[in-house]
């Protein structure tokens, strides 16, 4: 509890720490801040669109702009775990607990976040895959390592690799200098539940506006119905889930028994 | 065609699961086993929990067991009586797999534990059904009687005391190994979330010498009963039955198993038990093929919780 209450506080102290020059603003809309997966959901694509405004009006603009847009799921707490070869057999011998982290987390640009800014900066933003905080239970602490380190590395692969995870210096487009449009995958496999979303401006490698944004995944008609009965009254589901295999049974050897 | 299942959070393809839902089906009607160690490694395949997969596969063999069990019971070819005897132990059995289960979930090594018991019970099992059926085959070959019911077929489980006569299977042996196999298969069953039909069908055969017409429909009626139970207590306790891939999977799994019991007692007894045995040994294998050879991947993520 103190810990993640010293982690809140440290991307409190960060995020006043580099409170950007006010000479830009940013403007954005969703094109979707709900998103219901029904019983055809295949995943869909979200589209935000945005402007950046001088502010105070009279204020110049200085383009060019880089825009790196992060999307991040509910949080979970998963484990990652190695094998190894033991008696001949292969066996998870070793295992990292990743607290807390973005069941989803989309880092979306204009160019490859790595030419946006230096690396001090992009890591002090927690601007990209890489530089994302991913705290790792190790023993009795709770901390997030090296970026190469193996764990790490192999989680963001995975996670990578169930479309949930990803990194795209083309999702974000410039149609005119001031004006941007970027799209949001949302997998299949997309978790349910409260996504923020943080859109960061660069000028000339330099932080110099953000804005937030949010959407929710939701269940919505007939999946809400199963998902709420099965979890609130798991009893009553069963029995009905049972008396539906015998009824289907049933019928089945009625339908058959004619001919 | 795909449609979002709502427990297992993914979607699928309809025609897919019902195909699955169907082979497995007609794989056990044919043999009078569950198929749930068919079945639930499919569902891991094509990308559902574990957890969830296990839970509602047990949904979709009792509606192919019950439907199977009708079958049966038209056709008088089953035991009420031996298979209320073995249900009295296995749920002892099933209680105290389900203790084991969840010390062994402590220890985090539950997949290989799973993984090292389907090796050696599916590879001991299959290969114990083919030598023996290839050896029946072979006798009927060279026109002999396939099983010799010869005095000497009397076992040591014979001559136990506590013996009941089962009328049906004209059998006539003691209560405990009887108590013994259902206690096995309810524990066994428990432990590597399957039904156990195709543990019991061999075992009711060479233990109890339970004939091959009656063997079937035994198994099923106490299948159906076990499975129903178990749906009940997965969505009770861990909220992991998915009712829409069950239905799915059910409507599958009904239909190919009304051909696949035709399709078995059309076939020769020692022909069947060979084709089981095949079946069983290579899925036995499979488990042993992934144990040892190198995986694509030697890092694996699990869900731990929320938040």
């Amino acid at each position: 509890m103190m810990r993640r209450l010293a982690i809140t506080l440290a991307f409190i102290v960060v995020a006043c720490g580099t409170e950007p020059a006010t000479a830009e603003r940013l403007v954005v809309s969703l094109s979707n801040h709900r998103v219901a997966v029904t019983s055809n959901f295949v995943g869909e694509e979200l589209v935000l669109f945005g402007t950046i405004e001088p502010n105070p009006i009279t204020s110049p603009l200085r383009p060019p702009y880089d825009l790196v847009i992060t999307v991040t799921g509910p949080r979970q707490t998963l484990r990652t775990r190695r094998k190894q070869r033991m008696l001949g057999i292969w066996v998870n011998v070793d295992s990292r607990e990743f607290v807390s982290v973005p069941s989803y987390l989309a880092v979306l640009s204009n160019r490859p976040v790595s030419n946006i800014a230096n690396q001090d900066t992009l890591r002090r933003l927690q601007v990209g895959l890489d530089n994302f905080l991913l705290p790792q239970r190790i023993g009795a602490d709770v901390a997030d390592t090296v970026r190469d380190d193996p764990f790490r590395r192999a989680f963001v692969r995975l996670q990578t690799q169930q479309g949930l995870y990803r990194e795209s210096g083309t999702a974000v487009t410039f149609l005119t200098p001031t004006v941007f449009r970027a799209a949001i995958p949302m997998p299949a496999a997309v978790p349910t539940g409260s996504y923020g979303i943080n859109v960061e401006l660069f000028a000339g490698g330099i932080l110099v506006a953000r804005t937030n944004s949010a959407l929710e995944v939701i269940k919505t008609g007939f999946e809400q119905y199963v998902a709420d009965a099965a979890r609130d009254h798991g009893l009553l589901y069963g029995m009905a889930t049972a008396l539906m295999a015998l009824l289907i049974g049933w019928f089945a050897s009625v339908v058959f028994a004619r001919d | 065609m795909q449609i979002y299942l709502p427990i297992a959070d993914l979607p699928v393809n309809v025609f897919l699961v019902l195909g699955m839902g169907l082979a497995v089906g007609y794989i056990s009607g044919m043999f009078g086993i569950g198929g749930g160690f068919l079945m639930t490694p499919l569902l891991i395949f094509i990308g559902i929990s574990p957890a969830v997969a296990v839970a509602t596969v047990s949904s979709h063999i009792a509606a192919s067991s019950f439907t199977g069990a009708i079958s049966y019971w038209r056709k008088r070819a089953l035991d009420i009586a031996l298979a209320m005897m073995l249900l009295s132990a296995g749920i002892v059995g099933t209680a105290t797999g389900v203790w084991l289960f969840t010390e062994l979930r402590a220890l985090d090594q539950l997949d290989l534990m799973i993984g090292l018991s389907y090796v050696t019970l599916l590879t001991i099992v299959g290969g114990m059904m083919i030598y023996e059926s290839v050896r029946a085959v072979m006798r009927t070959r060279r026109g002999m009687p396939a099983t010799l019911r010869r005095p000497g077929s009397h076992t040591w489980l014979h001559g136990l005391p506590f013996k009941l006569r089962f009328k049906r299977s004209k059998i006539y042996v003691s209560a405990i190994p009887v108590w013994a196999i259902g206690f096995v298969i309810g524990f066994v069953g428990a432990i590597m979330g399957i039904g156990g039909g195709f543990l019991l069908v061999p075992m009711l055969i060479y233990f109890l010498r339970v004939p091959t017409a009656t063997v079937i429909g035994t198994s099923m009626v106490l299948t159906l009963i076990t499975m129903a139970s178990a749906t009940v207590m997965h969505a009770a306790t861990n909220h992991l039955v998915d009712a829409v891939l069950a239905l799915i999977l059910m409507i599958g799994g009904v239909i190919g198993a009304q051909f696949g019991a035709r399709t078995g007692q059309k076939m020769r007894g020692e022909r069947l038990r060979l084709l089981l045995g095949l079946l069983v040994f290579a899925v036995g294998l499979r488990f042993a093929y992934a144990l040892v050879v190198q995986p694509d991947d030697l890092f694996s993520l699990r869900y731990v919780r929320g938040g």
